[in-house]
């Protein structure tokens, strides 16, 4: 009927005052990482190998995939260790090892805090294995 | 089942464009697919989610219409329902509160059923209410523990949220049980479009796709985390390097994780044109948002305009003399 009025109308916002307290909260929220961080990226850690890692060259398996699979091999030598009894190793170039984290991995990488913690504070990452396994005694 | 295919066949599109790509077209693609688009869905999602609400709040409500799931406020002595059909800003309060977290009005969902006789029941039918608090809860549970790879110093509550999330603690690294109850969810509410024949009538192209893009994110997001590793540091790197504007792109994350992050950037693009709007849409329905108090006050029709009225005071000035005249009686002389 009055198009013109409605026109002029639909520019109105009703509630006005509740809406955009509703939108402030969601733009907070949703921002959150970018106010934050306040635009500053924490340096990407850089974990310190040992003089004897250094030594040693190569750890078990390759850097690349020591890097996102070591939990995994970690998993899969406890339940080796304590399913089957069996210690053994046989890595992907046919060398052997002693499946332990104590007594193999934690000897070379004996520098936990310059080290595993480095990447593992920076991913938020706790694993349970160091529950037990360090400042412990070393299994015999 | 085409509109369900067709979704399917666009999620695995998607993916194996963002995977290919980052694969074999290198950097270009990694910088498109890792910097540019999530940048670009990022202000889609925000400049069309603002568009959405305050498009709403233009649009006048002529008429009080909150749902009335019980007794409104009347006469002293007749019990009113405060929180089903609340008569004040707290009570709305209070029932948006419930309906946001819990649900209720989907918790009210029934299976209507004729039996011999014949004879209509109405049965409880709690698995839709069900599976939509899990994927809720678990969706929001997952967006809240990537703030991990978003935050440094990574907060506290975040940390503990990891821990109690990952209190199985089967498995290095450790399952996430939010992850997988995700995934469950989802997939019930996918099953559920497909198999039952009424919901799969009325389902539509844009109700498939949203859920094969979630399963999609959620599939992607466990294979990455358990099964085709990614490098972690180097994901974290790219994720803050977005959210502190020095983008960058570190070598060598893997192509998964491109997938993981295109599907969420489609997620986020596609949001404020589709359904999921009812992020936001339930603060902005009238018939949640409004106080059922139409006995006590006028709702007046903010498009109402100025009607011309002739009253009778009007219609007797007009014509006092004749009426008068002709005998017919005035209220003034």
């Amino acid at each position: 009927m009055s198009d013109n009025h409605h026109d002029k109308e639909d520019k109105k916002m009703y509630n006005k005052g509740e809406v955009i307290t509703g939108i402030v909260i969601f733009l907070v929220i949703f921002a959150f990482p970018f106010w934050y961080n306040m635009g500053k990226a924490a340096p990407v850690p850089q974990p310190e190998l040992t003089e004897k890692a250094k030594a040693a060259k190569e750890c078990v398996e390759p850097k690349a995939f020591m890097k996102t699979e070591h939990m995994q091999i970690l998993n899969s030598w406890r339940n080796s260790v304590v399913r089957n009894k069996n210690r053994l190793y046989i890595n992907s170039s046919n060398k052997e090892f002693d499946m332990s984290l104590s007594n193999n991995c934690l000897d070379c990488h004996s520098n936990k805090a310059e080290f595993c913690d480095k990447c593992h504070t920076y991913a938020s990452v706790t694993p349970y294995c160091f529950d037990c396994h360090i400042d412990n005694p070393k299994e015999k | 089942m085409v509109k369900c295919m067709f979704s399917l066949t666009v999620v695995i599109v998607l993916s194996l464009l963002a995977f290919v790509g980052a694969e074999t077209a290198g950097f270009k693609a990694q910088f498109l697919f890792g910097i540019a688009i999530p940048y670009a869905a990022l202000l889609i999602f925000v400049i069309g989610v603002l568009n959405r609400v305050i498009g709403w709040a233009r649009s006048p409500v002529p008429f009080a219409i909150p749902t009335t799931a019980g007794q409104q406020k009347s006469l002293p002595w007749i019990k009113p329902a405060n929180i089903d059909n609340p008569s004040t800003t707290g009570g709305v309060f209070v029932r948006m509160f419930l309906e946001v977290f819990l649900f209720r009005s989907l918790f009210r969902n029934t299976k209507t059923q004729l039996s011999e006789g014949p004879k209509i029941s109405f049965n409880l039918e709690i698995f839709l209410w069900l599976a939509a608090l899990a994927f809720h809860a678990s969706f929001f549970t997952v967006l809240a523990r990537h703030l991990r790879l978003f935050t440094e110093p990574v907060p506290f509550v975040i940390q503990m949220l990891e821990k109690v999330d990952g209190m199985m603690q089967v498995g290095a690294p450790g399952i996430m049980l939010s992850g997988f109850v995700l995934l469950a969810a989802v997939s019930y509410l996918l099953i559920r479009r497909i198999i039952i024949p009424q919901v799969k009538y009325i389902s539509l192209t844009q109700d498939y796709f949203p859920l094969f893009l979630i399963i999609g994110i959620a599939a992607s997001g466990i294979l990455m985390r358990h099964i085709f590793k990614i490098d972690v540091i180097g994901a974290k790197q790219l994720a803050m390097g977005l959210v502190t504007f020095h983008p960058v792109i570190p070598e060598g994350i893997g192509g998964i994780f491109y997938v993981h992050i295109f599907f969420v950037s489609v997620l986020l693009a596609y949001f404020p044109f589709s359904k999921l709007m009812h992020m936001g849409g339930i603060f902005m329905s009238p018939t949640r948002n409004l106080p059922g108090n139409t006995r006590a006050f006028r709702h007046v029709n903010p498009w109402n305009y100025p009607v011309h009225t002739h009253t009778y005071e009007e219609y007797e000035d007009d014509f006092r003399e004749k009426m008068i005249d002709a005998g017919l009686p005035v209220e003034k002389e």
